[in-house]
């Protein structure tokens, strides 16, 4: 659950993130070379890519349709928008200036609610082009540092983004990280991106200061580098602390951007706020204004399918289980929750097919390669008590393994039978015999010497006694 | 001036069979050649190319098809338009040995139908300057009289066709750049409305005013040349998609009826020879039934200072690009910024440098509202106050350049002077509306003098048929006494 009240020496942390994502277009956001990752480099390049002189930007219509279903899934205004050059030298930037949105962004005013309860007004989510990418040769850690050279691929160059920026809504590195998961189901929902934070498809900026509560808001520095979930917490706490101690020692904050270092878990300073290239925006000349009817945008709107938080809402219901629970949290996540609803539709149990689905169907997407009414058909032995958890987890990955069958079969072929209660009652009679030590603390009220008692039983029926009413007939005993 | 074949006229004979693409295009090589070295319109001849084109027009019309309407006619190439495989320098050292990978869509078009690429040639670098002087390989000289400019930037191109190297020739003109080097070799020069010719392949200076057009020697050449280049361009987003008109149809129709606008509050600056061949256009067009309407264009005095922030801002972005990493010059430092500084240093002229400097200065943070904001604004005045006056007036007349050519080494000492050149063809650049320089008798020196027609956006052939009534009526007699 989110730690909403983070606070620190009597400080509050007030932190905006900038989240940018790669979408999942076929061609570049201006030109008809491949959007891929991976290729060999400077491979996916055109006179538009490469900055050649006399190239000009055409905008591809389908980036733009990905970006509005951004906007509508994070409840944006979609507007009438213009395109601006960004103006600054870097080797892997073609042109040297980004073709970016500034005064007019495609989507406005929108919010994100986290599964915690509170809300991140989003303040807008505009489009823009990837720059290419540099690697440093003969340095320390491919840093630009003491390098001999670089080299420079330039496929990525002119790859659509959409840089969505939240207000300064969050309070805690858990507020943040929730926001971070629930950006990423959401992208991903909605088809937008592969939102992969490990390939860069998602990169995440936070700008973080701190204030006493209810206070003017404080100077913020910018972290760039945050890459996982994970440093998205650790980074804005460490900063955090690192500008609540220099306050509480009189120091004032100097606007910065500063570097998150995974490894020494701490930020350092990239360069000062007076260092920062004036970049110079202008209105792009070589595109006009950009105004998607209203037509468009509602058949955008209407094309969006149902976000994660309606579908855990509606999973939560259905099975009784909280909607922040990890089984629905991770089923809806890898979009298997329709599946569990085919499994139920086709006479199968909800419940069980929830707890399969969880630990079993980990690694799959949102199609597992398992008909559901197979599926179906293995809850419902279980239901009907003919066929123990354990038995049924081991049908579960034979079925997935041969990609379908018939449930009962398997079970069979497995020489699974559920045992009935007398059987399972002469081996707790054994049990207590032969462990005699164990019984007594077990019955003196020290839970643990349960494990033994159980653990000879299931030894004993080679793991395939139902472990629940093992643990009902000895506690029923005790 | 000598008589020179037009486009229309070649194009006509090797269609019909009765010329050879390949004797045409001899004999225009032979003329680069015995004059080239002393008026230097070219950068680069492409001869060999040229003759492989050529031959392949004339298989075609061997085969009994149509090479097209340009078939046979040579062609010059300003050298800041892409051509896939050739040289283009924009006459500036850091594009030298540059080869581009594509031809722009000009290029296409007019290999398409049926032109034959000879060259490419000369400009002011990057297109900034009014006399060709600012080329980083030497100047280009006026064929009229080599002590004199051919004016810019688009001089190589206008000098080409002056000297009889081709009956047709491409510029681009952001600020004037076809119409007062037309004005100052004689020739007819046009700036299409902004997006009718695409602009892909043009090496950019400043996007939003930057428009590929033609020189030619009659005004129906221009017409013809037109009709091939103009048109929509998927790969140029500022490409007007609007059907393209027949340019021809109205050339011989006459001006009887239509009101030609005198603006009233023009900039004073045009030297009395220029101005009083301008009042004889005036009154060559009222003779043959037009009438002469007074209008107001206010803005137009502070064209030339908009321009000086819009133009400088754009190019300051557009050619960031020349940083040595990718193509072009590069000169070795011991850091990133360093090779940067020291490749564009090297690399850019001082014009181009000045324009740099003041295009980023505009664009500054805490200078931004004060000066590019207000170029702007200026901008949009000028729209309005053209919308006015074509309200009144079909067209409008103004001196193309407030002077004929000028002698080397007159203006260069003092960027302004020099700039004040396009004081009157800038405002067409800013609202995007066409114009064009034609040939009207002669001033100073028995030079010529031009006179710009100005038209609303996409009236070209309205302007095309008061500047044919021009043509008709040019006084023959010399200037000089």
């Amino acid at each position: 659950m989110s730690d909403a009240l983070w606070t620190h020496d009597g400080y509050e942390m007030v932190v905006g993130l900038e989240v940018h994502v790669e979408l999942a277009t076929k061609t570049k956001l201006f030109s008809a070379s491949p959007n891929r990752f991976g290729d060999e480099p400077n491979t996916n390049i055109d006179p538009v890519t490469l900055g050649l002189p006399g190239a000009l930007p055409v905008l591809n219509r389908h980036a733009v349709e990905l970006a509005m279903r951004v906007g509508l899934a994070l409840n944006c205004t979609v507007q009438a928008c213009t395109f601006a050059r960004k103006n600054y030298f870097y080797p892997d930037m073609p042109t040297s200036y980004q073709i970016s949105q500034f005064e007019d962004p495609l989507n406005i005013d929108g919010w994100l609610d986290l599964p915690d309860g509170s809300r991140v007004g989003i303040e807008r989510a505009h489009m823009e082009q990837d720059a290419g990418k540099s690697s440093h040769v003969g340095g320390g850690e491919g840093r630009v540092h003491g390098a001999e050279h670089s080299l420079i691929d330039l496929n990525r160059a002119g790859v659509p983004l959409v840089e969505i920026v939240s207000r300064p809504d969050i309070r805690s590195p858990e507020q943040a990280r929730q926001y971070v998961t629930e950006m990423r189901a959401i992208l991903l929902a909605i088809a937008a991106s592969d939102a992969k934070m490990e390939e860069g498809s998602m990169r995440v900026d936070a700008n973080v200061s701190v204030r006493r509560p209810g206070a003017e808001f404080g100077t913020r520095c910018e972290i760039k580098n945050v890459n996982s979930v994970r440093s998205v917490g650790r980074a804005i706490e460490y900063e955090a602390k690192r500008q609540i101690l220099m306050v509480k020692a009189g120091e004032s904050i100097r606007q910065q951007t500063r570097h998150w270092d995974e490894g020494d878990g701490r930020t350092h300073t990239l360069r000062d706020k007076e260092d920062a290239d004036d970049y110079r925006y202008f209105l792009e000349p070589d595109l006009v204004p950009l105004q998607p009817s209203d037509e468009w945008i509602e058949e955008v709107r209407a094309g969006l399918p149902m976000l994660p938080a309606a579908r855990r809402a509606r999973l939560a219901e259905a099975t009784g289980l909280d909607a922040d629970s990890e089984a629905v949290g991770s089923i809806v996540d890898r979009g298997q929750d329709d599946y569990a609803f085919a499994v139920q539709s086709a006479g199968g149990d909800l419940g069980r097919a929830v707890v399969h689905l969880k630990e079993a169907f980990a690694e799959m997407g949102a199609s597992p390669a398992l008909p559901a009414a197979d599926l179906a058909g293995l809850t419902s032995l279980e239901v009907d008590g003919k066929l123990t958890a354990t038995q049924a987890k081991t049908v579960v990955a034979e079925l997935i393994e041969r990609g379908g069958g018939d449930a009962a079969a398997i079970a069979a072929e497995k020489g699974f039978e559920a045992m009935d209660t007398s059987e399972l009652e002469a081996m707790v009679d054994d049990a207590i015999a032969a462990q005699p030590d164990a019984w007594e603390k077990f019955r003196a009220g020290e839970g643990k010497a349960m494990g033994a008692l159980v653990g000879h039983i299931m030894k004993a029926s080679r793991g395939q006694a139902d472990g629940k009413l093992v643990t009902q007939i000895l506690n029923a005993r005790k | 001036m000598a008589d020179f074949s037009t486009a229309s006229e070649i194009a006509a004979g090797v269609r019909s069979g009765q010329l050879k693409a390949v004797d045409v295009l001899e004999q225009h090589l032979a003329t680069v050649d015995a004059r080239d070295a002393e008026i230097h319109a070219f950068n680069h001849v492409m001869a060999d190319e040229a003759r492989q084109q050529a031959a392949a027009v004339d298989a075609t019309v061997a085969a009994g098809d149509d090479p097209g309407p340009l078939a046979g006619v040579p062609v010059a190439l300003k050298d800041n338009m892409c051509t896939r495989g050739i040289p283009t320098t924009c006459s500036s050292k850091i594009l030298e040995g540059w080869t581009p990978p594509y031809d722009g869509t000009v290029v296409t078009r007019l290999h398409e139908s049926g032109a034959v690429a000879i060259g490419k040639t000369n400009l002011d670098e990057f297109a900034m300057g009014s006399s060709t002087e600012n080329s980083a390989f030497g100047p280009t000289r006026n064929p009229l009289d080599t002590n004199l400019v051919p004016g810019g930037s688009s001089g190589g191109s206008a000098a080409a066709v002056a000297a009889g190297f081709s009956p047709l020739s491409f510029g681009s003109d952001t600020g004037g750049s076809i119409r007062q080097p037309a004005a100052l070799c004689g020739v007819v020069g046009v700036k299409p409305t902004y997006g009718r010719v695409s602009r892909y392949g043009l090496v950019a200076f400043a996007s939003s005013l930057d428009q590929i057009g033609p020189f030619t020697h009659t005004v129906a050449d221009a017409a013809l040349a037109l009709q091939v280049v103009c048109g929509h361009d998927p790969m140029d987003s500022t490409s007007i998609p609007d059907p393209v008109p027949d340019y021809s149809a109205l050339l011989d129709r006459g001006v009887e009826g239509m009101r030609i606008g005198r603006i009233t509050d023009l900039p004073a600056g045009a030297d009395p020879d220029v101005a009083e061949r301008t009042e004889q256009a005036f009154d060559a067009l009222a003779a043959n039934g037009a009438t002469i309407v007074d209008v107001e264009v206010p803005a137009f005095t502070y064209g030339l200072t908009a321009y000086y922030i819009i133009a400088p801002a754009e190019a300051s972005s557009n050619l960031a690009r020349y940083d040595g990493v990718r193509y072009g010059l590069r000169v070795d430092a011991p850091d990133t910024n360093a090779m940067y500084s020291a490749t564009r240093a090297a690399g850019f002229g001082d014009e181009v440098k000045r324009r740099i400097l003041l295009g980023t200065y505009a664009l500054s943070a805490g200078y931004y509202d004060a000066y590019y904001g207000k170029a702007l604004k200026i901008r949009r005045l000028m729209a309005q106050d053209f919308a006015k006056a074509y309200e009144q007036a079909d067209v409008l007349l103004t001196p193309a350049s407030p002077s004929v050519a000028f002698p080397f080494g007159t203006k260069t000492a003092d960027p302004f002077s020099m700039y004040l050149c396009d004081t009157y063809t800038i405002p067409a650049n800013l609202t995007g509306e066409p114009g064009m320089s034609v040939p009207f008798g002669t001033g100073q020196d028995d030079l010529p003098v031009g006179v710009q027609v100005l038209a609303p956006a996409l009236a070209e052939p309205v302007m095309l048929q008061v500047a044919a009534e021009l043509e008709r009526n040019a006084p023959t007699e010399g200037g000089r006494s």
